[in-house]
């Protein structure tokens, strides 16, 4: 079966766009805040709000960084997925500041629990944000929930969700994948 | 799924260009763990893993139990000098009784080449070699090119010349698998003594003027004497081996280009290196032992990768 769109490039430019504004809403000039995307694909999604919040306030002073989840996983060992690290590039201090981690698909919620963990390696923050772009609600393992949701999907375990973005796939849209053929 | 070619680090003889470039990319991630506020990542916390050291050992050793402890193994610690060896027991009943205690992973250092060969054979656990005799030493030729890639970009195409005692070295041989597998160029120098007779062989080039080695080459990797694994007299003296292949800061400005120094430690400080040039900015000493426990890491979390549930 073909994947099915759930969310097209105008749409996505706007719940982008939306996001920004919230984010701006809560944390005016980000002098306190920094932005971290977690490894691979949340990067994209810190790079894009990145750009948007510097259109939106030009001359804003942003804190961006990447974490690498790798050796913090629960399922080493467990499954066949890769195990090979990213980088990890977070070149400011996070102690005592709000840490807005952000990425692009909220499942099981173990991505963002060895986020945390990741995180706490670099100090305590004062406050930790979740950001992401689409929320599978109901398919949770763990207690955690986003602070910021681009949109909510309501899906099946053997479904899968998979952001596409302009810099690596041509084109910024969602596709939900069924696994039926 | 990338993972290692082997189940067990015997030698970077078995090893692949792409086994060596994954550890390196995976040692890149475990580099900047330890340079974090908190320099521990739970990925190895349900592995227990005994250091088996057979013959003495101080950096490797230390290097080896850190990397362990930073991935949140659990380790523990045997040297032959207060155990059951001294009694008689055979090296595959001594590692079968602490395998009983359920360890996963043997790190060891015995002083018979082949004898983590003849392990792993025998045993179910992951191996790996932390040097046997003057065979192989593979995760320092590991960490001797790890840092050559950080100094320089890249080893392929680089020129390194291994000075010094390699009759008697494990890291040499080590390092010349490795260096030769990444594309680099690898020459020799000592005296004829401490060259192996057959070394040409492998595709190294062979030379017994120091000078001419260091003008040739783009690092220099000086290796210790090793007085005690020397049953017989090799050169006159120590004095006269320094005057020949002692690198001095004389040496090294008469040299046209800039050369990088490594040494495998310990250093014999005024033997095959002065002190001036073991702590002169060309030297990266101290690099490599950082990468080393990078490097160990990497290893150690691919191959636990391995294990199965």
């Amino acid at each position: 079966m073909q994947p099915r769109e759930i969310i097209n490039t105008t749409e996505f430019n706007l719940i982008v766009r939306r996001l920004a504004f919230q984010l701006i809403e809560n944390h005016t000039n980000f002098e306190e805040t920094v932005l971290i995307g977690l490894q691979t694909k949340g990067v994209f999604l810190a790079d894009r709000l990145r750009k948007e919040l510097e259109t939106i306030q030009p001359g804003l002073n942003l804190n961006v960084g990447y974490l690498d989840i790798t050796f913090f996983r629960d399922d080493f060992r467990r499954t066949d997925k890769p195990i090979l690290a990213n980088e990890t590039k977070i070149d400011f201090i996070i102690e005592g500041k709000k840490v807005l981690l952000i990425d692009d698909v909220l499942f099981t919620g173990r991505t963002i629990r060895a986020g945390l963990d990741a995180m706490l390696a670099y100090g305590r923050p004062s406050l930790v944000e979740l950001l992401v772009l689409v929320d599978r609600r109901y398919k949770r393992h763990l207690p955690i929930q986003p602070t910021y949701v681009g949109k909510i999907v309501d899906s099946i375990i053997s479904e899968q969700v998979s952001v596409e973005w302009e810099e690596v796939e041509g084109e910024d849209k969602v596709l939900m994948h069924s696994s039926e053929k | 799924m990338e993972t290692l070619s082997v189940d067990h680090l015997l030698g970077i003889k078995d090893l692949t260009k792409e086994d060596i470039n994954l550890i390196f990319s995976t040692a890149d991630g475990f580099k900047d763990v330890i340079n974090r506020p908190i320099k521990k990542v739970p990925s190895l916390r349900d592995i227990t893993i005994a250091n088996l050291f057979f013959e003495n050992s101080t950096r490797t050793k230390l290097s080896f139990e850190l990397a362990e402890k930073r991935l949140s193994a659990d380790v523990i610690n045997f040297s032959s000098a207060s155990s059951s060896v001294k009694k008689g027991e055979t090296l595959v009943d001594t590692v079968n009784n602490i395998l009983s205690m359920k360890v996963d992973m043997v790190v060891m250092r015995h002083p018979n080449p082949g004898a983590h060969a003849f392990l792993s054979r025998n045993i179910d656990a992951k191996i790996i070699n932390a040097g046997d005799g003057a065979h192989e030493h593979p995760t320092q030729a590991l960490l001797d090119a790890y840092s050559i890639r950080e100094k320089l970009g890249k080893v392929e195409g680089k020129k390194v010349v291994i000075v010094g005692d390699v009759l008697h070295s494990r890291v040499a041989l080590s390092n010349i698998y490795a260096l030769q597998k990444l594309g680099a160029e690898v020459m020799v120098c000592g005296p004829a003594t401490l060259i192996p007779k057959y070394l040409h062989t492998l595709g190294v080039r062979v030379e017994h003027n120091l000078k001419k080695a260091l003008e040739w080459c783009d690092v220099a990797n000086m290796l210790r004497i090793q007085l005690e694994r020397q049953d017989s007299k090799f050169f006159p003296s120590i004095r006269e081996y320094t005057m020949q292949y002692g690198l001095t800061l004389d040496l090294l400005n008469s040299l046209n280009e800039e050369i990088i120094v490594m040494h495998p430690g310990p250093i014999n400080r005024g033997v095959e290196i002065t002190s001036e040039v073991a702590d002169s900015s060309q030297s990266i000493i101290l690099n490599q032992v950082e990468n080393g426990v990078a490097i160990r890491m990497a290893v150690l979390y691919l191959l636990a990768g391995k294990i199965g549930r």
